[in-house]
């Protein structure tokens, strides 16, 4: 069975769907957010990071070395990627955890006995697994792989998307996820082009069909200020999945600052990802134009 | 709160801990002049009680409806001088020291000087334990491997079951004056000790029902000179109420709540016990007259609120007595540990949730003090209702109440060979100890430092920071070849400590029993009336004796570091390791950070660490468990450290997970602070692998942001958590929930937050009142934001 790359696994995770969760985080996306909170999920391959608060500056990484992939400036240290090969030598050598590999070589198998370490918890709060990311349907053979043998544990599943791919990969898994988290950022497509790097128009389709197929379905929207903290852009997302059955819960999820910092860590100069101010207080106009629709909308995942 | 409430509790949350030389002063006097060697040791003691009880100030404050106090007025405390004097140095300390003092006016220090400290020089129990403990046994108490709760107060730990709300003091009387009629003088050796032991249980319960006279009287006093209608019309009822109990079972509730408070001080004026005394389940014994009261219309639910937390403020009057040295170093707080259990099972076995549950739960959220300390026995047919009402006191961060697990405390007392009725009618008691309530004598002795056995295995015997050879020779560990002859070395130094701890204890219950009696307790503990026997020498249907390990967490991640680096990854030897621990890492701070952030800890779910941790639990396990004591029972453990985690620290050089030389161990049974870094799903899975039903309690401490807990959902989660934790056995947990932000604020400008409560270990405390090592620790413990 093929592995997967996976770049971080949270237990206790209790807003990623109901319950308590232990949340699986899949490296890899095909979208570029600006505002991406977690933009070591979005390179496909493994990467070194480096921690400036913890790094003692004894500087045996770079003595260890033998690609010459470490840069110092001044306190902090960047990773050439080219020359990078991931043989893992600094972060062995790192005594305070200052470099980390994020994104792991995992088995279907490994993955799996992770999620069985908390099974008593999800079994009394009602929680499971969550597959997250990056995007989790990138590595989609992985991904069914792993649903496979959660649906044979009998464990919920829960798989948090972009909805960007190619319908395919959600018909692979589809019956075996109990609950989409399907994220929607904007309607507007010039805008999406703009934030994200890429075009809404998968993604609204794939919502739609997936609706008609008769999965549940939790639509998270995020709020970022300058982007989709105003009415009309609210209303469209709303008007837009009035039509759509199967949606069980609306998600606001107010932007928090803290992509930043660890973009920061990356050695990823090409990315764009910054800082948004917090959204504006508009959080309970939006909360009304959904319950006039009669959606059930919650704030916070 | 009504304005009689806010203004009794504002009165007891200001008022300033004294030191009384009231009780120091009549039990010399009652010596000096009726010392005799005519009188059994127990009558003698009775005597002793009934001159104080027959003394002692009268105190009934304004607005109160339930009346009495320990000493002369609210936090004056007092001292008992034939356990332990204090000298005119400890005054002075007591007067003067930052943290937990007690005022000691210039007159106290005159009487002592004069009169109290000449008399009983020479005479103490604690300069008799002392005089007669072993040279090793001295050694190893001073080198910090263990404390003796015995040396300043007297055995106690123990809880009232129901027994009182059903039989008055006149009861007990009778039931007595049949037992006496009824000895055997021909064919029971013991009957004229039994004899003695009934007679002062007698003279006792004439001592606490001239107690109540004497508050009837006062009451009736003030009632004369009162001009208030209101206030004139309670005092006659409390007169009233004072005539009736304790020398008649209660008929309503204010009765039974009195009753109690007067069984309560009688308790704490015979003798300093520790853990002072607790109603114990509290919603089960008062619930057959709340009920009562509310069907026949005698009792609103408003009136029965205000008198308990009228009940709940003479606890809080009642600061712990005043401890010196080491035994304030272990428990360094005001709070005396009457812990209140509410909910858990009822002795059929059905769920013992009731109304007044409920309203004790709003009784604490009001009250907002740091005694009583309450707690929830949770068991898997306690409603979701009652935990999450429970849950939203604890997010009111004040650390109360504590949260127990009810099915695994009753079976930790079905295995100790209670019976299922008397197991579903214990509870827990003091920090977090099993007991079974009204039958049992649970007495915890000292703690014991579990890594500072390490260290003297690590050193063959001795004790690096003094040099002295204080253990036994386990062989050098720079020999040893594998990680299991260095557990071996630590198992054989565990047991000779054990056994001079043991052998220490025995002779101190010995102490107690043949030299101070308590016939007033023995009278409240099923079966001392029965057996005609001391409460001190076995009179309880169970008698068990405690050792509390301390550190292992901290234990585990020692012992992982040696196995991981040392012996498995050979990423030092032996002789590196105890050179950095010498010189205290001075030079090796790569090799400890590599202990700190590259080895395997306890806390994370990790095997690796947690085998090693069920393995050193079990080692603690069989050099206590089983032993004999010196009552008929036996010698049991539990895991719990109160504050001792920093002193115990500070008698220990580095350890091998990278910890500095002084600092605090880890505490309870709670991961070493900061190690674990997986959130509390990993927390509970590492603490659950030790097999928590062979303890007698485990405490371990939690530290949630109080956004975790915010709406029905953050609270309905967390009630998920702590329902699984106590599916995998999991005895007890309790939560801080404050930001460390708040924390450090709060240790910058102390004057702003005098009101900050947190739980400290089996408690809640001021935080300002903390020592500032104990605060940083507490604003250490990992802060599980976020998730």
């Amino acid at each position: 069975m093929q592995n997967g790359i996976v770049f971080d696994i949270k237990r206790y995770a209790i807003h990623d769907g109901p319950g308590i969760r232990t949340t699986i985080f899949f490296k890899g996306c095909p979208m570029q957010c600006r505002w991406c909170q977690n933009p070591e999920g979005i390179a496909k391959e493994p990467e070194v990071i480096f921690w400036e608060n913890r790094c003692s500056q004894c500087d045996d990484c770079l003595n260890i070395c033998s690609y010459d992939a470490i840069i110092k400036k001044g306190n902090t240290k960047y990773i050439d990627k080219k020359k990078c090969n991931l043989c893992g030598e600094c972060v062995k050598v790192c005594s305070t955890e200052a470099l980390e590999i994020v994104g792991k070589d995992m088995s279907v198998e490994e993955v799996i006995n992770e999620i069985e370490r908390d099974v008593i918890f999800f079994d009394e709060s009602g929680g499971g697994v969550a597959f997250s990311g990056g995007e989790p349907l990138f590595q989609h053979d992985f991904l069914n792989n792993l649903l496979k043998q959660c649906k044979e544990r009998d464990v919920h599943t829960a798989v948090d998307t972009s909805g960007y791919c190619p319908y395919q990969a959600i018909e692979t898994v589809q019956d075996k996820v109990d609950l989409f988290l399907y994220d929607l950022k904007v309607i507007d497509n010039r805008v999406h082009i703009e934030y994200t790097g890429v075009s809404n128009e998968p993604i609204l389709e794939n919502l739609k069909k997936l609706s008609s197929n008769g999965n549940n379905i939790v639509v998270r929207i995020p709020i970022i200020h300058g982007v989709n903290d105003n009415v009309t852009h609210i209303e469209d997302i709303a008007d837009f999945l009035l039509p759509l059955k199967n949606i069980k819960e609306i998600n606001i999820l107010p932007y928090h600052n803290f992509g930043v910092s660890k973009y920061m860590r990356l050695s990823s100069p090409g990315m764009v990802i910054e800082n948004f101010p917090e959204p504006n207080d508009i959080i309970d106009e939006i909360k009304k134009i959904f319950e006039k629709r009669e959606f059930i909308i919650k704030v916070g995942g | 709160m009504n304005e009689r409430i806010r203004k009794l509790r504002e009165h007891s949350i200001n008022a300033t801990p004294c030191l009384s030389s009231e009780r120091a002063l009549l039990i010399t006097e009652f010596y000096k002049n009726n010392a005799s060697y005519s009188v059994s040791p127990p009558v003698q003691r009775a005597l002793a009680f009934k001159y104080m009880m027959e003394r002692k100030s009268i105190c009934i404050n304004d607005g109160e409806l339930i009346v009495g106090e320990r000493g002369p007025a609210p936090k004056e405390v007092y001292t008992y001088p034939e356990l332990t004097t204090h000298s005119i140095k400890d005054l002075d300390i007591l007067n003067s020291r930052k943290k937990i003092p007690f005022r000691v006016s210039g007159e106290t220090k005159r009487l002592y000087k004069e009169v109290i400290i000449p008399f009983w020089k020479g005479k103490t129990i604690r300069e008799k334990i002392f005089h007669e403990m072993s040279v090793e046994w001295r050694d190893a108490y001073d080198a910090g491997v263990f404390t003796e709760f015995m040396e300043q107060r007297a055995p106690g730990h123990t809880v009232l079951d129901d027994k009182i709300y059903h039989k008055g003091m006149l009861d007990f009387k009778n039931e007595i004056k049949w037992r006496i009629k009824n000895l055997d003088f021909f064919d029971d050796p013991e009957a004229y000790n039994k004899r003695e032991e009934l007679r002062a249980m007698d003279i006792s319960a004439n001592a606490l029902i001239i107690f109540a006279k004497r508050h009837s009287e006062k009451a009736a006093e003030y009632a004369q000179k009162k001009i208030n209608a209101q206030r004139k019309k309670e005092l006659e009822r409390i007169s009233e109420i004072c005539t009736h109990v304790p020398a008649h079972a209660p008929r309503n509730f204010w009765e039974a709540l009195q009753y109690y408070w007067f069984v309560h001080l009688g308790i704490i004026t015979e003798l300093n016990p520790w853990d002072s005394f607790n109603p114990g389940r509290l919603d089960q014994h008062l619930y057959p007259f709340y009920k009562q009261g509310i069907e026949d219309g005698s009792l609103t639910k408003d009136q029965a609120k205000e008198l308990l937390q009228a009940f709940w403020i003479k606890f809080n009057n009642q600061p712990a007595p005043p401890k010196v040295g080491i035994t304030a170093e272990e428990s360094a707080t005001y709070n005396d540990f009457a812990q209140i259990n509410i909910g858990g099972i009822k002795p059929d076995g059905s769920d013992a949730v009731n109304e007044l549950s409920y309203l004790i739960l709003d009784v604490i959220m009001e009250m907002k003090l740091i005694q009583p300390s309450p707690s929830v026995q949770i068991s898997k047919k306690t409603p979701d209702r009652f935990l999450k009402k429970a849950l939203q006191v604890v997010r009111k961060g004040f650390g109360q109440p504590s949260i127990f697990n009810s099915d695994a405390v009753i079976q930790e007392l079905i295995r100790q060979e209670k019976s299922v009725e008397d197991a579903r009618n214990g509870g827990t008691s003091g920090c977090v100890e099993t007991g079974a309530f009204g039958k049992e004598n649970y007495n915890l002795t000292g703690y014991f430092n579990m890594v500072k056995i390490l260290e003297i295995t690590l050193n063959n015997g001795a004790d690096p920071r003094t040099g002295k050879k204080i253990g036994i020779k386990t062989g050098n560990p720079l020999k040893f070849k594998t990680f299991d002859e260095l557990l071996d070395a630590y198992k054989k130094q565990i047991r000779h400590f054990i056994d001079i701890k043991v052998k220490g204890n025995n002779i101190i219950e010995r102490i107690y029993a043949d030299y101070m009696p308590v016939p007033f307790l023995s009278l409240l503990i099923y079966d001392c009336i029965k057996k005609g026997e001391d409460y001190h020498n076995g009179g309880a249907r169970y008698n068990t004796t405690y050792i509390q390990g301390v550190g292992l967490g901290m234990l585990t991640d020692a012992m992982t570091s040696i196995k991981y680096n040392v012996f498995d990854r050979k990423r030092f030897t032996m002789r590196e390791l105890m050179h950095m621990l010498s010189s205290n890492f001075e030079g090796y701070d790569k090799h400890r950070q590599i202990m700190l952030n590259k080895t395997p800890k306890y806390g994370n779910d990790d095997d690796y660490a947690d085998d090693i941790m069920k393995e050193l639990f079990e080692v603690y396990y069989d050099a206590v468990n089983g032993r004999k004591n010196t009552k008929g029972g036996h010698y049991r453990i539990n895991l719990l450290s109160t504050t001792v985690h920093i002193y115990f620290g500070s008698v220990i050089k580095a350890t091998p997970d990278g910890r500095k030389a002084g600092d605090p161990l880890s505490e309870g049974v709670s991961p070493v602070q900061g190690a674990d870094r997986k959130g509390p799903t990993a927390v509970f899975k590492s603490v659950s692998k030790m097999d928590h039903i062979r303890t007698g309690g485990t405490l371990l401490n939690m530290k949630f942001s109080p956004q975790i807990l915010e709406g029905n959902e953050g609270l309905t989660k967390l009630a998920h958590l702590i329902r699984s934790y106590f599916k995998l056995d999991g005895h007890h947990v309790q939560f801080n929930v404050v930001t460390a932000k708040t924390l450090r604020d709060a240790q910058q400008h102390p004057e702003k937050f005098r009101d900050l409560i947190v739980r400290v270990a089996g408690y809640s405390d001021y935080f300002i009142d903390v020592g500032k090592d104990l605060q940083n620790e507490i604003i250490k413990r990992t802060e599980h934001m976020g998730f």
